[in-house]
């Protein structure tokens, strides 16, 4: 333990607005598990559980937005299917949480999830084995994304498929996946998915105590993912990584295998996306097709994009001010969001190339304290 | 002379008479009199066009009579309580009356379908060609020994070459059915000839039968209808890929100018798809009596609005991010979520009801096994001359030229005086104003909804990435192939599964050709 704690202050060491915003965040995710947990319910800092459940749910999808950057970012592949990994993960988590509901099911069949009886299975589906065993389950979440980014990726970059090609065979992909588990033969709960979930190793998901477990764990995926990113990009290969995304062809010629590396941080981020996805589902307790669809996975992108790509913290900037202005839109004025949306993407892409970092760049705080102090 | 003429007066009379007093007698009378006065009104006036108005109207409940003289009367047209209604002998116009004054001559489900046993009877001898038709094919529907006579009757007169191929066919159906000895083989080996349903039942009967010789020859007959029927059912699944491949060819079209031409992501060009179907919907309620124009009214009208809505993202987005391809994608998927957003406000975010006009609708029959419906064949035939059109101006025309100059080597066209900026704009409008087309086509295929041009834009991007980019004919091909592929996969996997297939292969195909079908050769291949 003692050794990793310099580890992890050296990876943050040249990295001040990383240590900066993990140090906010680290302090917001305490803040609301304390008082959630601590303060009476009526307290003036109380934090509801629905606050809670909300900001874990802003921690999944900042990991998904650093997932993307990664691979956005710092190799130049933008996936318009990082929705279909995150997807994947979530009802890898789905499944085990529908085994945990048991007997208590509104057909009361201990083996068989409803929907399954409401189709008249007899048994269980043979993928659904395991799926009670949550440390299988963890082992799927990410083996299986892992394994569709390993196949659609080692196709793609061996036949050398970029730019905007990948992208929108990427987006074949999300939206052949979403087509395929809207189907009820899936086996998945066709479209209202996975849902009316019980408990998580024999705690109550409705209980303040998982929640704020979650929420924690949440986060401390956030940081691991960013740390993981981090050490990839400052090492050698997140350099090639960076000659890649810039001139492919001529890191080719220097005789890198290109594809290889693509590959590799490829599959990384679909595991990490799909863990986002395991966070996100018993937080938000559904998990249904929709999260395939091709907007969903643009949605990420534009997260990475407003955020500032190629950073890895401006991804998950970009994902809690997105989200929270989602959240505060969709509640407060509905038709406004997606008008908002819709301008945000066009103004970022327009206007910000870098994004909120690329604003947070321009402003030179050292000139700026200096007029302050004239 | 003078006598017979007077006799034959007479008999005329007598018969008018008679036609007069037994329609009268419909007038309260109990059911079970009308059936005796239908029965025998048949009987006695088979040659009469004027029972055939009779029937009609009992059918449709609109035979009244007046309280007041017991005048039998049609009912021409209701407005709320106000009767326009004429008579039924003298076919006299009678004036607007109160609903009150009339009174309606009651049917029942069982009289009601002896007369349409009896219209239909009437029909082939008496009706027109659409009539005679249409009774014809009702023949089948209700075969027994007595329709022999009637077929036998029909045929004497029938000088239409489809009727009559279409009664001779019942005609052997009756006779393989109830005929006898040789008549009745003769009859189930013609019947291999034919291809209908109603047919391969009765051959089916046979074969159940206890007859070994007519089982045995039945099954021969049965095995060349199937045959038959089978090859026209493939026939029919290209058609329907045809018109498949039609629609995201209409789809892919504008696609395969502003992704193909010049490389420009369009993520709004489905919502340039759904204005050109909205555009229809609102032509549609400006000019509510003009629905059968209101399709040829759109094309236009839709080109322009989608063209005009194309130019205005080119000039105000795109144009900033010619040197960025991604970030033109997301800016554009930017445009496209506003645009759904303005038509849910306009409008509603419900699907709207666009109307199709008359000569869109109906089948065009080639045989028993196969009927092509119009909507589809239009759909395709329209597809093909769009696709000509574009053909043409990109390759024959001066803006065609400059457009194909500018794609190619910009600063050179710039240099030979073309004003690039402005062929930009032309182009891309161009592109926007064929997708407005394409939404007036799909209008009348799909919900107009807020959400259709989302469900087109992958397959779209499909079909132009398949067939080759900046390729025109490899986007027709590629169109027919996907089309075509769709729909003979879809009997045996389903749809849906035939949707992610498709996408799937066209992955894999991806992955093996990455330039699609029809790659572009040149200096200027690479990107």
């Amino acid at each position: 333990m003692e050794k990793r704690i310099p580890l992890l202050l050296k990876i943050f060491e040249e990295d001040k607005a990383g240590k900066y915003l993990f140090s906010l965040i680290f302090a917001l995710v305490a803040y609301v598990a304390f008082s959630n947990l601590l303060l009476p319910a009526d307290s003036f800092f109380h934090m509801s559980t629905l606050t809670v459940t909300l900001l874990g749910k802003y921690l999944a999808f900042a990991l998904l937005a650093l997932a993307l950057d990664l691979v956005w970012g710092y190799i130049g592949i933008l996936s318009l299917g990082h929705g279909a990994f995150f997807s994947l993960g979530a009802y890898a988590m789905g499944m085990y949480l529908m085994r945990q509901i048991g007997d208590r099911g509104v057909y009361g069949n201990p083996e068989l999830p409803d929907f399954m009886v409401f189709m008249d299975l007899k048994e269980l589906p043979w993928f659904w084995y395991g799926f009670d065993n949550i440390f299988i389950t963890i082992f799927m979440v990410a083996l299986i994304p892992s394994i569709l980014a390993f196949v659609f990726g080692w196709l793609a970059f061996r036949s050398r498929v970029t730019g905007v090609y990948l992208s929108i065979i990427t987006q074949a992909m999300t939206y052949a996946l979403m087509l395929a588990f809207f189907r009820n033969d899936m086996g998945l709960g066709g479209n209202n998915g996975l849902t009316d979930f019980k408990d998580i190793i024999g705690f109550s998901l409705q209980a303040d105590g998982t929640r704020v477990s979650l929420l924690i764990l949440s986060f401390l995926a956030l940081l691991g993912g960013y740390l993981i990113s981090r050490f990839i990009v400052k090492s050698k290969l997140g350099r090639i990584c960076v000659a890649i995304r810039d001139t492919e062809l001529r890191t080719r010629f220097l005789g890198y295998r290109v594809e290889q590396y693509k590959l590799f941080i490829f599959v990384v981020s679909a595991i990490l996306a799909g863990i986002a996805g395991a966070l996100y589902v018993p937080q938000v307790g559904i998990i249904n097709p929709d999260r395939f669809s091709p907007l969903f996975s643009i949605e990420i992108v534009i997260w990475v994009a407003i955020g500032g790509r190629g950073t890895l913290y401006g991804a998950i900037i970009g994902a809690f001010v997105v989200n929270f202005a989602s959240t505060y839109f969709t509640s407060a004025l509905p038709e406004v969001w997606l008008y908002a949306l819709g301008a945000l993407f066009v103004v970022s892409t327009l206007y910000l190339p870098k994004g909120i970092i690329g604003i947070a760049e321009k402003i030179d705080f050292k000139k700026l304290s200096k007029g302050v102090l004239k | 002379m003078k006598i017979l003429l007077l006799s034959l007066l007479l008999i005329t009379s007598i018969f008018a008479n008679d036609f007069e007093s037994a329609t009268q007698e419909l007038v309260n009378s109990s059911t079970k009199e009308k059936f005796k006065i239908i029965e025998q009104l048949s009987l006695t006036h088979s040659q009469d066009k004027r029972l055939i108005l009779l029937f009609d109207a009992l059918l449709k409940s609109k035979l009244f009579y007046k309280k007041s003289d017991q005048t039998l009367v049609f009912l021409l047209k209701k407005d709320e309580d106000d009767y326009y209604t004429k008579t039924v002998l003298s076919s006299q116009v009678l004036e607007v009356m109160n609903k009150s004054d009339f009174k309606k001559v009651r049917t029942t489900n069982r009289l009601r379908s002896v007369i349409r046993n009896k219209l239909s009877e009437l029909n082939l001898i008496l009706g027109d060609d659409t009539a005679r038709m249409d009774a014809a094919k009702n023949i089948s529907n209700n075969l027994n020994e007595d329709s022999l006579l009637l077929i036998e009757r029909a045929l004497l007169k029938e000088k239409d070459a489809d009727i009559i191929s279409i009664l001779e066919e019942n005609k052997l159906i009756i006779s393989a059915k109830y005929g006898t000895g040789k008549v009745q083989e003769d009859a189930i080996i013609s019947l291999s000839d034919s291809l209908s349903q109603v047919s391969l039942q009765v051959l089916q009967e046979i074969q159940e039968g206890s007859d070994e010789k007519l089982q045995s020859l039945a099954k021969e007959s049965i095995a060349y209808i199937k045959e038959g029927r089978s090859f026209y059912s493939y026939v029919e699944k290209a058609f329907f890929g045809l018109s498949l491949g039609s629609i995201l060819l209409l789809a892919a079209l504008g696609l395969s100018i502003t992704f193909g031409v010049m490389k420009v992501i369009n993520m709004a060009h489905g919502e340039l798809i759904m204005l050109g179907a909205y555009t229809t919907f609102t032509v549609q309620q400006i000019f509510p009596n003009m629905i059968e124009y209101s399709l040829l009214i759109s094309i236009p009208v839709a080109f322009v609005v989608s063209g005009i809505v194309g130019i205005l993202i080119e000039r105000f987005v795109i144009r900033h991010l010619y040197s960025r391809p991604l970030e033109t994608l997301l800016a554009t998927f930017g445009i496209s979520l506003i645009l759904q957003q303005i038509v849910r406000s306009v409008y509603s975010p419900l699907n709207q009801v666009v109307k199709t006009p008359e000569w869109m609708s109906g089948a065009l029959e080639i045989n028993s096994a196969l009927s092509l419906t119009y909507s589809r064949l239009y759909i395709i035939v329209f597809a093909i001359m769009v696709f000509l059109t574009v053909l043409f101006v990109l390759k024959k025309t001066s803006l065609g030229l400059k457009v194909r100059a500018v794609t190619q080597n910009r600063p050179m066209a710039q240099a030979m005086g073309i004003r690039t900026g402005l062929i930009d704009a032309i182009t891309f409008g161009l592109g926007s104003g064929l997708a407005g087309v394409a939404g007036v086509a799909l209008s009348q295929l799909t919900n107009v909804g807020p959400n259709l041009g989302q469900a087109y834009i992958v397959d779209s991007f499909m079909v132009v990435v398949f067939g080759g980019v900046g390729n025109l004919w490899g986007t027709f091909i590629g169109a027919m192939t996907i089309g075509e592929l769709n729909k003979f996969l879809e009997p045996s996997v389903g749809a849906i599964l035939t949707k992610v297939l498709v996408l799937v292969m066209i992955i894999l195909f991806i992955q093996k050709k990455p330039r699609g079908l029809f790659p572009q050769k040149g200096r200027d291949a690479q990107d």
